[in-house]
């Protein structure tokens, strides 16, 4: 038991944010469940809605604002939904509870660095972002630097970021799906590649910002619904609750430490970095700063995602412990009906089988049906954010220097998403082995690294040159692929190297790569003599002046 | 925005006050956000035991903290919205229409 958790525990670190539908445990071979009928009819009841808002959606999806902003026409509290809906995703939902269910507090140790990003964001990035971006992170990063290379090198952050996240979301739906639907990998992975293809192409910001709304709503709703029942059991009484899990929980009291993923101190804080700072740097989640009118509803947006997220971790955190005394010790949810053998689908799926526990086959159809909704929404985001770097940053700004016309780069956006989504579906094929951990520990890394340091300077800091900014967001995007690949998990656990060969020994680079990279924005800044330098810092004032006023941004809402 | 407007509006007494006082705002409660959460995980890793240990039946310091870290996000994050969407953007209309004015001529 203790390997279990040890294994769990590591093999979960990062890996929540996204899809990982294997982090927390090997998925059993031949333990398919049987079709489940609930869970499908509720999931093609959910598509057909959401098909129905793309058609509505693709009428009012014509210049490049609707495409990339939704027109800019979302309200605060709407946005507030869609950016939980964004980081709400199958794995927060399937993963956080997982890891309650085997190591007990560790699980909210989590949850809390990925909340605690958001404070940050609205305190001082929320507001800036919205007054100086149209529809990517690189037109702040790029307002007074030079567009070429500032966008080159945010839209190599945007792509490696949504790539691994998009692969981690893949073979985590092509899992979840193969055992929830009982439908095999591959029209999994197909399903969920064409229907997000359709979403996007033809809907834009404006389907995708709906379709995460609803999901949001569900989860939203199925949680609560399932925390309700779980405390129902024991009286309403959360200590009851938490008694009895200490109780059945092999691991006993120490279900109530911190864990051993996080108790050495570099680890723990290397973790904290890249779970809070990471989400400031995530572009899918950036967009959809863009998306509201202007920054009062910016400012509500991040308030609502907060309280939303927030609301969401507690309740995962109950749902969790519900998991440990309504499935751990129920035979019927283990691999031949043994209570010391694996979970019935693998290490995820504690929530599953605690709908089944409370609610019967209606309710676990359900939640099975939310969480496939769930990894949609989360693809169409980061499709869209993968989709925008191509033909914002690269295409209108790179190739034509800034002249494209609004039409063609619509075209060009609506082509690099069936590209992305056919290339996404392939990934997901191709990895379907891959430990889908490293690659959200990966995405956060780069995240944390690459973007954040360069879109946060680029807004605060006088002195940023595009130099610095450049040599800077490289060395972040660099360094964090290279520590993660060197560290054990994946120099060991996927690469086969002997336990203990790791060059670089802990769960996330950030904690180094983090603050490498800002140093060498700051060095390449200060000593950049040249011209254009002198002229950025220059450009700063007026550039600041917009960012705290707004006066020539946008008024995004049409008049 | 062209350079007179831009010496215009940073001029403005409204400006100055709506950039010190928001600087200063905005920092305080990233730098409390900051400590409050680097505190928590400073205890996880050095002192383990104070998580686990219990004050009220079986809830213990680590689960009160947890909840009060996500509620105090909850809290603060509210705090900044209600100053900001009141005084900041009362500050920030005055700063606009005063421009808008000025640029007329």
């Amino acid at each position: 038991m203790k390997t279990l958790l040890r294994t769990g525990a590591l093999a979960g670190a990062l890996s929540l944010a996204a899809g990982a539908a294997s982090a927390a445990g090997p998925i059993e071979a031949g333990s398919i469940q049987p079709t489940n009928w609930n869970a499908i009819i509720i999931f093609v009841a959910f598509v057909i809605v959401t098909l129905g808002i793309t058609y509505w959606a693709a009428r009012h999806t014509r210049t490049t604002k609707d495409f990339y902003a939704a027109g800019g026409g979302i309200t605060g509290f709407q946005n507030g939904l869609a950016i939980a809906g964004d980081y709400m995703s199958a794995a927060s939902f399937l993963g956080i509870t997982a890891l309650v269910y085997t190591g007990g507090y560790y699980g909210l140790i989590y949850s809390i660095g990925f909340l605690v990003g958001w404070p940050f964001i609205m305190f001082l990035m929320a507001e800036p972002l919205r007054n100086l971006g149209r529809f990517t992170f690189a037109d702040v990063a790029s307002y007074r630097l030079q567009a070429t290379p500032i966008r080159a090198m945010a839209a190599t952050g945007t792509l490696v970021t949504v790539a691994f996240y998009l692969i981690a979301q893949m073979v985590g739906a092509g899992q979840l799906i193969e055992l929830l639907f009982g439908l095999p990998y591959l029209w999994a992975v197909v399903v969920v590649g064409i229907l997000m293809i359709i979403y996007v192409t033809f809907g834009g910001m404006i389907a995708t910002t709906w379709v995460q709304i609803i999901k949001a709503g569900l989860l939203l709703g199925g949680s609560t619904l399932m925390a309700l029942l779980v405390l129902a059991q024991f009286g309403f009484d959360f200590n009851a609750l938490i008694a009895k899990a200490i109780e059945v929980h092999p691991g006993h009291d120490k279900i109530l430490l911190p864990g051993p993923a996080v108790s050495n101190p570099i680890n723990a804080f290397s973790l904290g970095i890249a779970l809070m700072f990471g989400t400031a740097g995530l572009p899918h989640i950036l967009m959809r700063f863009f998306t509201v009118g202007n920054a009062k509803e910016a400012r509500k947006s991040v308030f609502w995602a907060t309280t939303f997220i927030g609301y969401f971790y507690i309740l995962t955190f109950i749902i969790g412990f519900g998991a440990i005394v309504l499935v751990l010790t129920n035979p019927a949810y283990h691999v031949g009906g043994d209570v010391t053998k694996a979970l019935l689908g693998g290490g995820n799926m504690p929530a599953i089988h605690l709908a089944q526990a409370v609610g019967g086959d209606l309710m676990k159809g359900f939640i099975a049906a939310v969480a496939f909704a769930t990894i949609l929404a989360v693809v169409s985001g980061l499709t869209l954010s993968g989709a925008s770097a191509v033909s914002h940053d690269l295409y209108a700004s790179v190739f034509k220097g800034g002249y494209a016309d609004e039409g063609a780069e619509v075209r060009v956006s609506r082509i690099t998403t069936i590209i992305l989504g056919i290339v996404a579906i392939l990934l997901g094929i191709v990895f379907e082995k891959i430990n889908v951990a490293f690659m959200v520990g990966l995405a956060f890394a780069v995240a944390a690294s690459a973007n954040f340091p360069v879109l946060l300077l680029s807004m605060l800091w006088q002195g940023l040159t595009t130099r610095g900014a450049v040599i800077g967001g490289f060395v972040g995007v660099i360094s964090a692929v290279v520590l993660t690949i060197v560290s054990p998990g994946i120099w060991e656990a996927v690469l086969g190297y002997p336990k203990g060969s790791a060059w670089f020994p802990y769960v996330s680079p950030a904690l180094f790569t983090m603050p490498l990279s800002f140093l060498c924005c700051w060095i390449f800044s200060v000593t950049d003599s040249s011209k254009t330098a002198q002229t950025e810092k220059a450009a700063f004032e007026a550039q600041y002046v917009r960012s705290q006023t707004g006066i020539g941004a946008d008024t995004a809402v049409a008049h | 925005m062209d350079d007179s407007t831009l010496r215009r509006i940073e001029a403005d007494p409204n400006y100055q006050k709506l950039v010190s006082e928001r600087k200063s705002f905005g920092w305080t409660l990233a730098i409390t956000i900051l400590i409050l959460y680097y505190g928590y995980i400073a205890i996880v890793a050095f002192a383990p035991d104070l998580i686990a240990t219990k004050v009220a039946g079986d809830i213990t310091i680590g689960i009160i903290m947890g909840v009060a870290l996500i509620l105090l996000s909850i809290l603060l994050t509210g705090i900044y919205v209600m100053r900001a969407n009141g005084e900041y953007d009362d500050l920030t209309n005055a700063i606009v229409n005063a421009a808008k004015i000025g640029g007329k001529k």
